[in-house]
């Protein structure tokens, strides 16, 4: 899975779930600073990305995710894995 | 007499209801006598025997929260935070670094985020516990509306939910009243929301028998103190005030509307949904308020009532009048705003005394509509239309299932 086609995944998530339109959705946004996602939307993000991705996500990695590259690079590496 | 030696006046309103989204839209359309009540559309309720209400219609949260707030509030809380943001710009209350811990915030309901407790529900039968928001326990919870005030206006006094089924707006503000008196805080947010317009909420109330099933004619089917009423229309709305100390509303030199001088509380311990038959709970309501006020009844000159146009309920308020009032009460103009609004539930008491305070600054009673063959014909229900008199003095009542009574008792502010 090319990571472009996880952006466009990962953004209709995000718009789906908290209505931020998918072109503000890119890899240099800042989830809460940028794109105004908290800690609890996150959660909410979190759980749609493992049912669509098959990647989970432990709180203690939920917490460093700080940018929109982070969460790409999050679920490239461990969908690559084999668990999607 | 008072405990307590400091004053509390009212310096602003907000309301959100079926007649109206500001303080204004709401007072015209009293005056005018108009219903808010028709055919549910929130829902398909064409499989339950209600299928009206009073709902709230056009309401945009977004005028007053970001979309990232009310995606995730019930729309009672919504209602909430609009009415309450309303009443502190009203107010002109700046909240900031220097009086944020001097305000708080009291937001009675009687339900609560229904509408969010049953649409979770629903996801937890289908797809399983991973279906539920993260953020649904705080959202789902009865302060969840008094939690989004104190955040929206950055209040950080003391907070919290006050719940008395239909009586727990009033009861909201007569404790917020007491807190300022007592001097806990110089100025508190008080009010009630509610949002039970959902099929749980309207089916549960119908196997009660206390919603009118006047389907076929909607804006003729609350008609309080009518002896051809045959139950409440349930409703959806906010009312929200800004209640401060007199003496630091003064000096910041806000407007002020009104004094509140006496609250009382009582409970039935009768039944569940049936107020007590010789509505001792009610009269002991409106004495102890009097009583706090330090006014004799004759000192009454007009009663927003509770009047929600059940059998039970009507009936028994005007005996209670009676009672308390004695020879005065024909003399009384008494409402029934609930006629228009329908029965807003834990908001009610919040929007009849916006009603109140609006009858104070203009002399204006706004009617009783659908009153057409009174309870008690010697009363005065201000039927159908509205009625001038020289109001100083006035009481709003609000009398609640499972017995819980509420009354307060406002006049007009004289230094």
């Amino acid at each position: 899975m090319s990571k472009q086609h996880i952006l466009a995944e990962f953004a209709e998530i995000v718009r789906e779930i908290v209505g931020i339109p998918v072109a503000e959705v890119q890899p240099e946004a800042h989830l809460r600073d940028d794109l105004d996602i908290d800690s609890l939307s996150l959660v909410e993000i979190m759980v749609a990305v493992e049912d669509r991705f098959g990647v989970a996500t432990p709180d203690e990695i939920a917490a460093d995710l700080e940018t929109v590259d982070a969460v790409l690079n999050h679920i490239e590496q461990h969908a690559s894995a084999g668990v999607a | 007499m008072r405990p307590y030696g400091r004053r509390v006046v009212i310096t602003g309103m907000g309301a959100i209801t079926p007649v109206g989204l500001s303080v204004q839209d709401f007072w015209d359309s009293l005056l005018a006598g108009r219903s808010g009540v028709g055919p549910i559309e929130a829902f398909d309720a064409s499989n339950l025997p209600v299928k009206i209400a009073g709902e709230v219609k056009g309401f945009d949260p977004t005028a007053y929260m970001p979309r990232t707030v009310s995606r995730r509030i019930d729309k009672y809380a919504q209602f909430a935070v609009a009415a309450a943001a309303q009443a502190v710009e009203h107010a002109k209350l700046v909240i900031d670094e220097a009086n944020t811990h001097r305000v708080g915030v009291l937001i009675g309901s009687g339900y609560g985020p229904t509408g969010l407790v049953q649409s979770g529900t629903l996801t937890l039968e289908g797809r399983g516990y991973r279906g539920l928001a993260p953020w649904l326990s705080a959202a789902t919870s009865i302060d969840c509306a008094a939690g989004e005030v104190a955040y929206k206006l950055q209040a950080t006094g003391p907070s919290g939910a006050i719940s008395t089924a239909c009586a727990s707006g009033t009861s909201a503000v007569g404790e917020a009243m007491r807190m300022i008196q007592r001097g806990d805080v110089d100025a508190m947010i008080a009010g009630g929301a509610d949002n039970s317009v959902t099929s749980f909420d309207i089916g549960s109330t119908a196997m009660s028998r206390a919603l009118s099933t006047r389907n076929d004619d909607p804006q003729r089917a609350s008609r309080p103190f009518d002896k051809g009423r045959d139950g409440f229309v349930m409703a959806a709305g906010a009312g929200a005030l800004v209640l401060e100390d007199a003496r630091s509303a003064e000096r910041r030199g806000a407007p002020i509307l009104a004094e509140v001088v006496g609250y009382g509380a009582t409970s039935d311990a009768y039944h569940p949904t049936a107020p007590h038959p010789e509505g001792l709970g009610a009269r002991r309501a409106m004495q102890l308020a009097l009583d706090d006020a330090g006014l004799p009844a004759s000192a009454v000159d007009h009663i927003n009532a509770h009047g929600t146009s059940t059998t039970l309920n009507d009936r028994t308020e005007a005996a209670a009048i009676r009672k308390v009032f004695g020879d005065h009460a024909p003399r009384i103009p008494i409402t029934a705003v609930k006629s228009m609004t329908g029965h807003t539930i834990g908001a009610a008491g919040a929007v009849e005394l916006v009603a109140t305070v609006q009858t104070l600054l203009t002399g204006v009673v706004p009617p009783t509509i659908n009153c057409d063959d009174p309870e008690d014909p010697d009363l005065n229900f201000v039927p159908h239309q509205p009625q001038r008199h020289d109001v100083a003095v006035a009481m709003s009542n609000s009398f609640g299932f499972a017995g819980h009574n509420a009354t307060l008792v406002v006049r007009r502010y004289e230094q």
